[in-house]
């Protein structure tokens, strides 16, 4: 299944060409401009990928996007586990959320955390006609009685509160005074508003803004003494551990990380962020509004990096090292070097077998780039990718950074498109979500889930690299994929002979 | 460093070693400004007490961990039971990317749904261009035969009327104008899943019965001997579905399922993707109004779509989720009563044996004490199965359970010498069952994945039984229903009971004696 060596960019360019052409026909006219849009074959050299992005998803066209409540509750707040995020309205989009993004954490469950319970105000046909202020003050209350170690709650809204006009804002302020200034953050991340999940990342984002950092007194003391050596994870959900096997490594250099956002983050550890000395942010797309915002207010820089595969680690750590003194910079020097046989070891063993691979990529955040350089690691090679709900910007750091010449891209990919996609250049993996891992292994195409670590992780950092390696010669030479053609099938049938 | 490439740990062992565990040490203590542990251990204690169990009942607003869904889901579940049905939610599309995620989870398979992505804009001005486009795009891309409709809460709450929206984008060419395209409103602040599921149901045969929507003549009724079979709601549709046709073809029983969906959700993998694959034909769906009777297996999934048939002329008899003997027993003699037909002796062979499986256990299931949540019907039918058993369900909970549901389940425990202490808990969570579990313990708790955190903070052993299973694989394939279902749900529960024997008799030293090799 892989490309043929012979093929030239040149073809390869001309065939995806065709794809997208092809591809397009399918749809009625208005529709099929809009598409053309968003698909391309990247040129090198250009700064950007050459598709638009960010803009609404077309009606009844199977969009794999979310919403701007999953981006909030799911992505940004969820993961702060010692605080309590209501599911405000009915009952569904907490239920379906509950429990599957996998921001692991350390904690009492149902005491002093709370990241894995569902809590709804599971709205009713009364709540909608008569408004749900009334019964959001019942369940803070409810909640302060029966949970009282919570050390903070939010409101997630869904898609009715701001249809009939709550004010949570008002509720918000007037329970956190009657609770002593406990943190109450209301969130207006309802399912309708934007284009897909990334409006909810602003909106969660602003949120910390305006009712964390606005709240904490300037001149109030910090918890612990500070360092010039402070920085804050920002962007990292922690699935399947992600942010502690990066965490480790920016310790081992010398470093002190004094918060994670928001994997096993907590509340102190958002406030006590502005004491930062450096922000490092991993997830670009879901926390550079937070990041940008603290460097104004704040003076505190941030630097993007990428703690997939070890050549993009070892340029990260070096790049995060670039901002601070002699001494981590001795620090990352070492931490490269002591993992530098792990590496060598993980390639050894796997690159042999995944090789020449090829690789079609479809998920959100950072990850449509990010996690390229761990494929190449191994010898692979990503022909196609695409962003969920990336921007422009995002675009352009693939274009720049990352992508090959002749790449096929496709933002915001249509159930039908990309099934198209994979079925004409059949790549040797496709990563991406949930939704379409059923889909390409019926194909008979081996997958990973991209979102979750298809149940399992870290995939940062060099621990993470090494499940990772071991995750996709999994997938790609499971012999699973060569038993899907029942043999009886495969035989060609005799030729009749013209005496017969 | 631990990790090597030899033996690649992953998060089961990785952060189990010191340098990790030091690190969240030092991250807790230094950072996190955490509770003090005391504080931590003696509300965690409270919260086991009877004074908090009476706190916790006396919630009215807040729900913590309910078990239940929003109307949606069932919807498309049930959409997706009729040939090349293509779901289309109008909405908001986040919803759309959420159902399709849970049923994926639960049963490892594709699950094809559209939305009309619906946005600010629309919350002004209302879908209907969302709906126009929408129904062209999936026409043309998903090639499906017929469109089943139905609605997120945001077009709910600005009032979206499907029954003029549909209309006009027939007119502006969308789809053709003898195209398929029932509907139904399914406002996620009423009912559940399951009342989705009655909804889109009833959506699809008055559709196809009464008229389409003023487009075609009123279908006139020619009984004939059929009985229609609607399955409801249901995790384990795969298996069960196969094994009431197995049953009706056994008897001789002509026969359709409504909304069937057993091969939509098991699909093959031998390289071709099957958007679509089996269902009730838009043919059988449409000619199912002939039928002599109708047969629901889930009473609480088709409180609206029976009545409905009903009234077409049709007998209709709804079960509560039939596993057991008795229940079995039951649905079979309402087989052969409706159609006339002798149940086989192969299938009085089953049952014996599924007696005989159940008289040779029962010793170890006798008197044992349960906890199930889950659907309404769900938890009827196998706290009505545990009663056979001589077990007794001591805690019977469904968020979307009502006062008539309690009551029917009462009324059940009260039929049964088993059953006299056992107790229904309609509208209720699971941390009010995590109340019951502490102070008023049993031995066994039934329900879905959900409830490993139950098992986890009470020591209750869990019987995955419900939906969604997300954590073990497989299980829908299996059916509970009919006497060889019966037998699956025995064995699925005999085996967590013997595994928890051995687990507490496997202290070499300690605990030799009953850890016995014949059980």
């Amino acid at each position: 299944m892989s490309l043929a060596p012979t093929q030239s960019i040149a073809e390869i360019k001309a065939r995806n060409k065709e794809l997208i052409q092809e591809v397009l026909k399918v749809y009625p006219e208005k529709t099929a401009k809009r598409r053309a849009k968003h698909l391309n074959v990247h040129e090198v050299g250009k700064s950007d990928c050459g598709v638009k992005s960010n803009l609404k998803s077309i009606p009844g066209v199977m969009t794999i996007r979310g919403c701007a409540y999953a981006g909030s509750k799911g992505v940004v707040w969820g993961p702060i586990k010692d605080m309590i995020h209501i599911s405000h309205g009915p009952v569904g989009c907490g239920q379906y959320s509950w429990g599957s993004r996998r921001n692991y954490y350390v904690g009492t469950t149902g005491i002093d955390s709370f990241v894995t319970l569902q809590f709804t105000s599971d709205f009713q046909e009364k709540d909608i006609v008569f408004g749900g202020d009334k019964k959001l003050v019942k369940v803070i209350d409810e909640i302060q009685e029966l949970f009282p170690l919570n050390n903070g709650i939010t409101i997630q809204s869904e898609c009715p509160i701001g249809l009939i006009g709550d004010d949570i804002e008002a509720v918000s302020r007037a329970k956190s005074k009657e609770y002593g200034g406990k943190t109450i953050v209301p969130v207006r991340c309802e399912g309708f508003r934007g284009v897909s999940q990334s409006l909810g990342h602003h909106i969660a984002n602003d949120a910390v803004r305006d009712w964390v950092f606005d709240k904490v007194m300037p001149e109030s003391k910090p918890m612990f003494e500070p360092t010039p050596y402070d920085v804050a994870i920002i962007g990292d959900y922690n699935i399947g551990g992600d942010a502690w096997s990066s965490r480790i490594l920016l310790e081992e250099m010398g470093l002190r990380v004094i918060a994670q956002w928001s994997g096993d983050g907590s509340l102190a550890e958002l406030e006590a962020t502005p004491k930062a000395k450096l922000n490092v942010l991993h997830c670009y797309r879901s926390m550079n509004y937070i990041s940008r915002h603290m460097e104004e207010k704040f003076g505190i820089p941030w630097c993007e990096y990428n703690f997939f595969g070890p050549a993009k680690i070892v340029e990260s750590l070096r790049k995060i090292a670039g901002y601070f003194d002699d001494k981590i910079k001795e620090g990352a020097e070492r931490v490269i070097a002591k993992y530098q046989p792990l590496v060598d070891a993980v390639i050894a063993k796997y690159r042999p077998r995944l090789e020449g691979k090829s690789v079609m990529l479809f998920v959100g955040g950072l990850r449509p780039r990010h996690v390229i350089g761990a494929y190449e690691d191994l010898g692979m090679e990503v022909v196609g990718t695409g962003y969920e709900f990336g921007h422009n910007d995002d675009y352009q750091r693939t274009a720049q950074h990352y992508v090959k010449d002749g790449t096929l891209i496709y933002d915001d990919v249509t159930g039908y498109e990309f099934e198209r996609f994979v079925e004409k250049v059949r790549p040797d993996l496709v990563g991406s979500g949930i939704k379409e891992k059923y889909v390409f292994q019926k194909m008979g195409v081996p997958f990973r889930q991209m979102h979750s670590w298809d149940y399992s992780g870290p995939y940062h950092g060099y621990d993470g690299f090494a499940i990772f390696a071991r995750d996709m010669d999994m997938a790609i030479n499971s012999p699973i994929w060569k038993k899907t053609k029942a043999p009886w099938k495969d035989v060609p049938k005799p030729k009749l002979l013209a005496a017969e | 460093m631990a990790q090597s490439a030899e033996h690649v740990l992953d998060h089961f062992e990785l952060f189990r070693g010191p340098e990790y565990q030091q690190m969240l040490a030092n991250k807790k203590k230094m950072f996190e400004n955490p509770r003090d542990a005391a504080e931590v251990e003696r509300i965690r204690e409270w919260a086991k007490t009877p004074e908090y169990r009476e706190k916790n009942f006396a919630r009215e607003a807040l729900t913590v961990n309910p078990a239940k869904a929003c109307q949606p889901l069932g919807a498309v579940f049930a959409s997706v039971g009729f040939e090349a049905t293509l779901p289309f939610v109008h909405g908001s599309q986040g919803c759309v990317a959420y159902y399709r995620s849970h049923l994926s989870r639960h049963f490892k398979e594709p699950s094809s749904c559209v939305s009309s992505s619906m946005t600010e804009d629309a919350a002004v001005f209302g879908g209907l261009n969302n709906m126009i486009d929408g129904l062209a795009n999936s026409y043309n891309m998903y090639k499906p035969k017929m469109i089943a409709v139905s609605t997120t809460c945001m077009a709910e709450v600005i009032g979206d009327d499907l029954n003029a929206f549909i209309k006009t984008s027939k007119e502006k060419g969308s789809v053709p104008a003898d195209f398929d395209v029932p509907f139904a409103h399914t406002p996620a602040f009423v009912g559940s899943h399951v009342t989705g599921y009655d909804n889109a149901l009833k959506g699809i045969l008055e559709h196809f019965w009464d008229g389409k929507a003023g487009t075609a003549a009123k279908l006139e009724r020619a009984p004939n001997k059929k009985i229609n079979l609607i399955g409801g709601f249901d995790g384990y549709t795969v298996g069960n579905i196969r094994e009431i046709k197995r049953i009706f073809e056994l008897m001789g029983i002509q026969y359709t399922i409504l909304a069937d969906n057993s091969d939509v959700f098991d699909t093959p993998t031998d390289g071709e993707f099957r958007m679509y694959d089996g269902g009730t034909t838009l043919e059988d769906a449409a000619n199912a109004v002939h039928a002599k009777a109708t047969i629901s297996m889930q009473q609480w999934c088709t409180e609206k779509t029976l009545p409905f048939i009903a009234d077409h002329g049709q007998e209709v008899v709804a079960f509560n989720y039939p596993v057991g003997v008795s229940a079995t027993d039951e649905f079979l003699m309402a087989l052969s009563r409706i159609s006339g037909k002798d149940i086989p002796e192969g299938l009085a062979r089953e049952r014996g044996r599924l007696v005989d499986a159940m008289a040779d256990s029962s010793a170890h299931v006798h008197g044992k004490k349960f906890a199930i949540y889950g659907d309404p019907d769900l938890c009827y039918g196998l706290a009505a199965f545990l009663l056979e058993l001589g077990a007794e369900p001591i805690h019977v909970l469904s968020t979307n359970g009502n006062k008539a549901w309690e009551k029917k389940m009462q009324a059940l425990f009260g039929s049964s010498p088993f059953g006299q202490n056992c107790h229904a808990y309609p509208a209720r969570d699971l941390w009010h069952m995590r109340s019951l579990l502490f102070t008023e313990p049993v031995d066994f708790l039934i329900g879905n994945t959900y409830g490993k955190y139950l098992e986890r903070d009470t020591g209750t052993p869990l019987i995955r039984i419900g939906f969604p299973i997300f954590d073990r694989h497989h299980h829908h394939r299996s059916p509970v229903w009919g006497y060889q279902g019966g037998m699956n749900v025995l064995v699925k529960i005999l085996d967590k009971i013997f595994d928890e024997i051995d687990k507490k008799t496997n202290i070499a030293g300690k605990t030799d004696y009953s850890f016995d090799i014949i059980r």
